[in-house]
């Protein structure tokens, strides 16, 4: 209570305003994201993200495509990174997809990339912008390497769906 | 071995945090562990957080220089969850021991990470909001805030500890990545919750890349790819009452973040004073290591084996 007396001195006042102006640059951007997305989105398969991806995102080339020093440092890559919640074998977790399905290793490169990028943060996947470009595109071509396997996932009814 | 470094820190006969970090390296044994892609910085924050249902055990020491009173180091622990893909809440808890003096507890803070947009931009924001409850003897300059210098760390811990402080803490995290280069601003708002005190600010800013951004293929401890190279700045901005650069230090602090596959990640950064009312120097080093699969391995606790 004491606090709250405190900030209606003129200066508080004036402190709290920027606090405000800079919070509402935030909420602006939210508001907008928000309200380009889907409205059925939550109600839709995980897989259906897939098609979420941009025109322009989607028709990225692998730089990495067919490299299999690549795929040997994507593979690296998604056992320090991925494995935990799509299972060692990409055969998908209660945590993460699978990825060995037909509507993961039938995106194009481009789309993979751009779900590696962005996450699926309302689904809990993080964004992995982190990593550089070229270890996002290692982890692609380390993907795309594992079709056509046969889909055997790690622990029954992966995925979630 | 657990029982006796919870008696010793009650006890007061070990100094520090270190025994923390230890006892926490035992009681998690045998966790799965996953390697982070951590930036180098200490005081900047970027727009990533926590992955959901991770932990990470964060143990950072700062070595200051102090030219009217003793030298110090001061340390803090952190425990950092990733409670959802878009909110991470941690824990610190700060200590520190001033040369020729004492080591005291100075404190804790609780936090609060929010990201603000649901995909990537070329600017993403995330909110930051601290509660802090620490003594006027902390020392770890986490950060500078409104007209903090040198000279207010001089006294004595045993007239520092007096003062108590409750303060509320939010920043805009504001960050952006691109090409391999991460950049990170945040504007820093502080009240301490006493009426009498004004809102205070203050900025740290960031830039940071990786020494290579294409992995090789092999796991290996000093490929280029694991180090992170970055440099920060920081410092206060005055207050309400006074706002603006006069009464203010800040610093520059070059540094080095070592991600290795072995899921440890070892960070130094070397801040120098830039003006004179900064320490000349404040020399950093940190440890920390991801507990992947905590919050499923506690749900597990309450909920009993399937």
């Amino acid at each position: 209570m004491k606090a709250l007396v405190g900030l209606s001195r003129a200066g508080d006042r004036a402190g709290l305003a920027a606090i405000l102006v800079v919070l509402g640059i935030g909420a602006f951007g939210t508001e907008r994201a928000l309200a380009q997305a889907p409205p059925s989105k939550n109600q839709r398969s995980i897989y259906a993200v897939l098609e979420e991806a941009p025109e322009k995102a989607r028709k990225k080339k692998n730089p990495f495509a067919e490299d299999s020093e690549a795929v040997a440092a994507g593979g690296k890559l998604f056992e320090q990174h991925c494995a935990e919640c799509h299972g060692k074998k990409a055969g998908g977790t209660m945590h993460g997809a699978n990825l060995l399905r037909e509507e993961v290793q039938k995106a194009m490169p481009g789309t993979l990339f751009w779900i590696l990028t962005n996450g699926v943060v309302r689904r809990g996947m993080p964004v992995w912008s982190k990593l550089p470009e070229p270890e996002r595109w290692q982890i692609v071509t380390f993907l795309q390497s594992l079709w056509p396997q046969p889909i055997k996932p790690d622990i029954a009814n992966p995925g979630g769906n | 071995m657990v029982a006796y470094v919870i008696s010793a820190l009650l006890e007061g006969k070990l100094s520090g945090f270190i025994p923390i970090a230890l006892l926490l390296s035992l009681l998690f044994c045998g966790s799965s562990f996953v390697l982070g892609q951590e930036s180098p910085y200490i005081v900047t924050y970027d727009h990533y957080l926590e992955e959901p249902g991770s932990l990470e055990v964060e143990y950072f020491s700062t070595f200051g220089t102090q030219r009217r009173g003793n030298d110090f180091d001061a340390f803090w622990t952190e425990f950092e969850y990733g409670t959802t893909a878009w909110w991470t809440t941690e824990l610190y808890v700060d200590g520190q021991t001033t040369f020729n003096d004492s080591t005291i507890f100075t404190g804790f803070r609780v936090e609060n990470r929010f990201r603000l947009l649901p995909r990537e931009h070329l600017v993403n924001p995330a909110l930051y909001i601290e509660y802090e409850q620490t003594s006027g003897a902390d020392k770890i300059v986490k950060e500078v805030e409104g007209h903090d210098v040198e000279s207010d760390y001089g006294p004595p811990n045993g007239i520092l500890r007096k003062e108590h402080d409750h303060e509320l803490e939010m920043k805009l995290l504001l960050s952006s990545t691109f090409k391999g280069w991460n950049v990170a601003v945040n504007p820093i708002f502080t009240k301490n919750l006493s009426p009498s005190e004004p809102w205070e600010f203050a900025y740290a800013v960031g830039a940071s890349h990786p020494l290579a951004l294409k992995a090789s293929p092999n796991r290996c401890n000093f490929c280029r790819e694991n180090f992170i190279a970055g440099v920060e700045m920081y410092g206060g901005l005055g207050n309400t009452r006074s706002a603006g650069l006069h009464d203010t230090s800040h610093y520059l602090a070059p540094e080095v973040a070592w991600n290795l596959p072995s899921d440890w990640t070892v960070r130094f950064s070397s801040s120098f004073g830039l003006n004179d009312n900064s320490h000349r120097l404040l020399l950093r080093w940190g440890l920390s290591r991801e507990f992947s699969g905590f919050g499923e391995m506690i749900g597990r606790l309450f909920r009993g084996r399937p």
